[in-house]
């Protein structure tokens, strides 16, 4: 499940903030932010395409880079929303 | 090659020539209509002159060569530069007031002197040609001569997509250079030989400040921007104003309103769209000071309709579309029948008024207590009209302005993350032009320009120099300034960069010029009687225009598809192809899409429009798409 969303997520990245260009070695860890790879804007780009391609709703209070500031963390936290819908 | 620049100077051209030198002058004529014509020599005939812009103290300097026994066979300030020249040589720059390139051949010491005002509003450009030296105001002048190449320098492209502009005397020619704001530059046989004349310096912080009451230090500012606007109104023709609707331009046409014999015209630029538009602040300006006003739309496409000119005129890629509405605001000008008008440029350099010195000083405020989860919320404040900030966390709003454990002693601290948010856009370079550049950075270069006496000032008068001898001479006087207004024959003038009023600010206490998070304060303090409150009080509304959604959707232009073609991207090998066309998909899905993505959609088009302007191989590999 994890790895299933893991590559989506991975794949939405390089299609999105770098444009197909997957030379680039992003590890899980990388942070996306410190890497130049996502702004402010590109942030909220990809809450839509959590919620778009997930079907949950991220709350003001979940967007934080301690949620989505990495392809783990992004992954980890698509999951535990995914795993319990009904208290997301 | 003066042809080539007849736009600059409409009005005549002149012809010098011997031996051993060359001058050609295309004149607009502002101050002595009937006698000024140029290249001027002096009595002797040994000393001649080719000179752009205007000495604004010509009059008090006329004066005192006229009391040492001078006489003047000509009602111009050219006149004044040969004879003050001849008296002192190279010196007599440090007594001129104005906004100036010019080439002085001494035949007697067989040397041409070429010279460039402090804060860079005139430009100049030269090269090299075997035996010969070339210069001229515009690059295209040169490339008239026969033997020099236009070919994109990689390093000022790097440079580009980095800090917005090239860092002279590097340009986006490889072979063509750019004579540096205030320097002094003298070709003779045995070499060439360049210094500077004039430094921006700032105090020692914590050095004792001469101004300490701040009513007082109003005063003096009142009266030397007075006086600047003065000198800068003089001229044999109607003198115009810029009217944008902040507080710099309603300041400068509110000085100048009652120094405008028959009443002062002024001239904005409107939006279709309300995230841009201050017509409103404009109007009541206008209506305030009585003023003849002028407006000219920029509607959706528009932008799109004069880019390919726009490019033609800044001669390098761009990475922010802001110059092209200018381009029609001069064109406005000229039909108006003005040729010079004034613009409240340079006083968000010479008194902080950018939002970049206040985000320098949150950043510092957020680094004394990392992790504070307040503090950050303060950076929402300073960019209200970004979108993306709005729902941001305390966090997230840290780490996109490096709030938490960026070294505090960095030099660049103030600009680290417009640049490192600017040069995000070399992910589209292509693998060739990344090998090229390999091991180079163009934020290291940037900072080792910095003088010596940097270290000692404080963070704020560094992000000023910062400003100040880098954006200000290579964006926003040159592609946002000079280059569009003379595009149409116009001469912009700018008070706020007078240099006795860029001094007097300089040596203000910082927290004079940004108190707390309001910029500019002693200029508004100094000024409050001219302005209707709703202005003098006015936040900073950065001058922006739509970039990428210019160029897609209703507004697309024709020429954007085969610029930015697989086929054109690849035959120009600068950019990666398929990243680009999935850059021009994503803009076209999303106008509304982030700096960066505007950033690099704009810079990648300029360059392909450059490249088809000024080169062969990217006129053809246009034509080929």
């Amino acid at each position: 499940m994890s790895d299933t969303i893991r590559d989506a997520v991975k794949a939405f990245v390089i299609e999105n903030f770098l444009f197909g260009d997957s030379s680039n070695p992003l590890a899980d860890t990388d942070s996306l932010i410190e890497n130049g790879i996502i702004d402010s804007t590109g942030v909220l780009e990809l809450v839509a395409f959590i919620e778009d391609r997930y079907g949950i709703t991220v709350a003001d209070a979940d967007i934080m880079p301690a949620n989505l500031d990495s392809l783990a963390r992004i992954t980890a936290f698509i999951a535990s929303k995914t795993a319990a819908p009904a208290s997301a | 090659m003066t042809a080539a620049i007849a736009h600059r100077g409409p009005d005549a051209q002149g012809f010098f020539a011997t031996e051993d030198a060359g001058l050609g002058h295309a004149r607009l004529s502002i101050v002595g209509l009937g006698d000024g014509q140029q290249p001027m020599s002096d009595a002797s005939g040994e000393l001649t002159i080719a000179f752009n812009g205007e000495i604004f103290n010509y009059v008090e300097l006329r004066e005192e060569l006229q009391a040492r026994g001078r006489r003047f066979r000509t009602a111009s300030d050219t006149e004044v530069i040969l004879h003050l020249y001849d008296e002192m040589g190279e010196d007599c720059l440090s007594l001129l007031n104005g906004d100036f390139a010019f080439a002085i051949w001494d035949a007697r010491r067989r040397r041409m002197v070429l010279a460039r005002d402090r804060m860079g509003v005139r430009p100049m450009f030269y090269t090299r040609q075997g035996e010969r030296f070339y210069f001229a105001s515009e690059v295209k002048a040169l490339l008239q001569v026969p033997g020099v190449s236009a070919e994109i320098d990689p390093v000022a492209l790097d440079q580009i997509f980095t800090l917005w502009a090239p860092i002279a005397p590097r340009t986006a020619f490889r072979d063509i250079c750019e004579l540096e704001p205030a320097q002094l530059m003298i070709v003779q046989e045995s070499g060439v030989s360049t210094r500077p004349y004039w430094q921006l310096d700032y105090p020692d912080q914590g050095a004792p400040s001469r101004h300490r009451c701040e009513r007082e230090a109003a005063e003096e500012l009142r009266a030397l921007l007075t006086e600047a606007t003065r000198i800068r109104m003089r001229a044999d023709v109607p003198v115009g104003s810029y009217l944008s609707g902040g507080l710099d331009s309603s300041i400068t046409s509110a000085l100048a309103v009652g120094m405008a014999p028959g009443g002062l015209r002024t001239f904005s630029v409107t939006f279709d769209s309300a995230e841009h538009d201050e017509s409103e602040f404009q109007l009541e300006m206008a209506r305030a000071l009585g003023t003849q006003h002028s407006a000219v739309a920029c509607r959706e496409g528009d932008i799109a309709a004069v880019f390919p000119e726009v490019i033609r005129f800044t001669e390098r890629p761009i990475i922010r579309t802001a110059p092209a509405p200018l381009f029609k605001l001069s064109g406005l000008v000229r039909e108006a029948g003005l040729k010079v008008v004034l613009t409240g440029e340079g006083a968000d350099e010479v008194f902080a008024g950018y939002d970049i010195f206040k985000e320098n000083r949150v950043r510092r405020f957020c680094a004394r207590q990392p992790g504070s989860r307040i503090r950050p919320h303060l950076f929402r404040k300073l960019y209200p009209y970004l979108p993306g900030l709005r729902q941001q966390s305390a966090e997230y709003l840290a780490s996109f302005f490096g709030a938490n454990g960026h070294p505090l002693g960095d030099p660049l601290y103030s600009h680290r993350p417009r640049l490192d948010g600017t040069a995000a856009t070399k992910l589209f370079f292509s693998g060739d032009l990344r090998a090229s550049l390999a091991n180079y950075d163009a934020a290291d270069e940037m900072a080792s320009r910095l003088p010596e006496r940097f270290a000692r000032w404080h963070p704020l008068h560094q992000a000023q120099y910062l400003e100040a001898r880098f954006l200000l001479p290579g964006y926003i006087l040159s592609s946002q300034g000079d280059r569009m207004a003379m595009a149409h024959g116009i001469e912009g003038r700018f008070p706020f960069l007078d240099h006795k009023l860029v001094e007097f600010a300089a040596g203000l206490p910082p927290e004079m010029k940004l108190k707390g998070l309001v910029e500019k304060h002693i200029l508004r303090e100094a000024t409050k009687d001219l302005l209707p409150p709703s202005i003098g009080k006015r936040s900073k509304q950065p001058y922006r225009a739509p970039d990428s959604a210019s160029f897609v959707g209703a507004g697309a232009a024709d020429y954007v598809e085969a610029a930015l073609s697989e086929t054109a991207i690849a035959a120009n090998g600068l950019f990666n192809p398929k990243a680009v066309a999935k850059l021009h998909e994503k803009c076209r899905a999303r106008p509304a899409s982030g700096f960066r993505d505007n950033a690099a959609f704009v810079g990648i088009l300029s360059t392909q429009l450059w490249l088809e302007a000024f080169t062969d191989a990217g006129s053809q590999s246009s034509k080929a798409a």
